[in-house]
């Protein structure tokens, strides 16, 4: 009922990206079929052996050994995933029940749907590490943890809902393709499938801002107007840039990062001006050209003081989210006692009849 | 009275307010898992209204779509049942709702299923195997609510108190129909009692029974529920979306 009749210039969105995603995951394939040297010896160093299967372009599992900064990175960047696609759910479930054609209602509540899928998958993988879910969601609900600062922007128009498709999920594929070779076997094969519902979702945005483009004058006005607001927001989404990054050379090392901020901030840029003449909008940056030398676009980076404010909890509707998350968690606290009070009836019950 | 135009509309209403109240859970559900059950339950009701309303447009052969049925009608002309306008309250009032519809549709879509018209028959058997999902999710919620803790036990208890009345309306005798409603009854009283008794709760007994949604006259809830939905396709006559 929901399925894509648009067909988009060719190459468009995500096109090149998914093909990345597939061979990342030949490559995993390879990866589990080349013969691993079983195990380290007994008397072999630890951390000899877990730099021999990073070099080697080898997955990291569960079970193995690993330095503990490994682990509490891994932990860190899964949740704060995990978290995104949870919190990423409010401002586009914000126009369920306002979309303005029932195909559309339908293309929205599957995609809010998939991301708390996504949600879940990731607090899986997460767990293989060693965290339990309601732990990491503890500290979402604390504050201790973050989500992606993409999420504390409102949605103030339908349009809205094309340029988080369009722009901040084609933004999050640009960041996850490469995540689809990171170290960390679980994290690798999450990714590989959020990237292609990710990809499919970025679609269904663009062909959104697609129609409204090419609709009426007020349509059109309605698309370049969230173009203007969440062009620089989504820059931001790679992080600050490469000199102010702390954690990246240690996450470059261990292959869990494979490229800085700045480069793929660059590789959304390029990616975004071509599909912006499509649809015949443009991208509220002035300076925006061609830089033959570079083989690459020149653009004005991001606001980086607002950057930081956001991340601080300063963005506009940073408190509204978490308010929001925090409601249901309490608001629904006797419901999942209820499920667990039954459920120890039913066992009890079970136990009994064995008897 | 009733011709297939009419059968078609007030099934395609009862399952497009009943998705369009789901999808309000999006994100507040109180456990993840829960999230993406109701929005999975929103959009199979929405797939079936959209099915109904694009057959019900077609029969009535004046030119209006899904979209024009859904967005440019307002709440008098609106045929669906008062139970699935019914604003979502706790948990609790929002599975007795669940329960009580899929409880309902599953036997009339299997009923429809059935039927001579091929269309409506096609939908029936489609929407048939949803609906035994969702009368098999909202049945545990009842039970695991109605027989979790006191305090739970309370609520759920509170919600089918309140909607029970609203079940009613459901049934009306109409042997025009292509599935007249008032058979489905004793199916659909089988399924509640069953499923009631083992949460351990009571049904309430018969007595005031509101109705008038088949005719267009609803409770004080739709007319907010329309105006959030339709706003914005109203904003843009004749836009595309």
């Amino acid at each position: 009922m929901y399925g894509n009749d648009f067909s988009p210039p060719e190459d468009g969105p995500g096109g090149g990206l998914l093909g990345e995603v597939e061979a990342a995951e030949a490559a995993l394939r390879e990866a589990a079929a080349r013969a691993r040297r079983g195990g380290p010896t007994p008397d072999e160093d630890l951390e000899a052996y877990f730099a021999d299967v990073i070099d080697a372009d080898q997955k990291i599992e569960p079970r193995d050994w690993m330095p503990e900064a490994y682990r509490k990175t891994l932990i860190r960047q899964i949740a704060q995933h995990a978290h995104s696609e949870i919190i990423g759910m409010q401002p586009e479930g914000n126009w369920i029940s306002r979309a303005p054609s029932l195909k559309r209602k339908a293309i929205l509540l599957a995609k809010v749907q998939d991301e708390a899928g996504h949600g879940l998958y990731l607090y899986a993988a997460a767990e293989t590490l060693g965290v339990s879910r309601d732990e990491l969601v503890e500290l979402l609900l604390n504050g201790r943890q973050k989500y992606s600062s993409i999420f504390n922007y409102p949605t103030l128009t339908w349009a809205d809902v094309g340029a988080i498709g369009w722009l901040v999920d084609g933004a999050a594929i640009v960041n996850q393709v490469p995540l689809c070779r990171c170290s960390y076997g679980p994290y690798a094969r999450a990714m590989i499938r959020v990237c292609k519902e990710e990809s499919f979702h970025q679609r269904q945005g663009y062909e959104i801002l697609y129609t409204l483009s090419h609709g009426t004058p007020a349509q059109k006005a309605m698309a370049q107007d969230a173009i203007d607001r969440w062009w620089y927001p989504s820059l931001a989404m790679f992080g600050p840039p490469d000199a102010e990054s702390p954690h990246s050379a240690q996450s470059m090392a261990w292959k869990i990062k494979r490229f800085s901020n700045d480069e793929l901030r660059q590789r959304f840029v390029d990616m975004c001006v071509q599909q912006a003449e499509v649809l015949g909008l443009t991208l509220p940056d002035p300076d925006l050209r061609w830089n033959d030398e570079r083989q690459s676009y020149d653009y004005t980076q991001p606001d980086y003081d607002e950057l930081m404010q956001v991340i601080k909890g300063n963005g506009p509707c940073n408190r509204q989210r978490m308010e929001h998350r925090r409601r249901a968690h309490d608001e629904g606290a006797w419901v999942r006692e209820a499920a667990a009070a039954y459920a120890a009836k039913r066992a009890e019950k079970k136990e009994k009849v064995a008897a | 009275m009733t011709g297939p135009f009419d059968f078609a509309l007030r099934l395609g209403d009862d399952a497009l307010i009943a998705a369009q109240r789901l999808g309000e859970w999006t994100s507040r559900a109180p456990e993840m898992e829960e999230d993406i059950a109701l929005a999975n339950i929103a959009l199979d009701q929405l797939g079936a209204a959209r099915l109904l309303l694009t057959y019900a447009g077609e029969l009535e052969g004046a030119g209006r779509d899904e979209d024009a049925l859904a967005y440019l009608r307002d709440d008098r002309e609106f045929r669906n049942c008062l139970l699935v306008e019914l604003p979502n309250g706790d948990f609790a009032i929002t599975m007795a709702k669940l329960f009580f519809l899929s409880a309902y549709q599953l036997p009339l879509y299997t009923a429809l299923a059935g039927c001579a018209d091929e269309r409506l028959a096609a939908i029936g058997a489609k929407a048939r195997k949803e609906s035994a999902y969702h009368l098999d999710h909202s049945s545990l919620w009842v039970k695991r609510l109605g027989d979790g803790t006191e305090e739970s036990h309370r609520r759920m208890q509170a919600a089918v108190d309140e909607v029970w009345p609203y079940t009613h309306e459901l049934f009306t005798a109409d042997p025009a129909a292509p599935v007249d409603p008032a058979t489905l009854r004793a199916d659909f009283d089988a399924t509640v009692s069953a499923v009631l008794s083992e949460a351990t709760l009571i049904r309430p007994a018969h007595g005031w029974t509101p109705g008038g949604g088949r005719d267009g006259v609803h409770t004080e809830h739709l007319s907010y529920l329309l105006a959030e939905m339709q706003v914005l396709h109203r904003a843009h006559p004749g836009a595309q979306w």
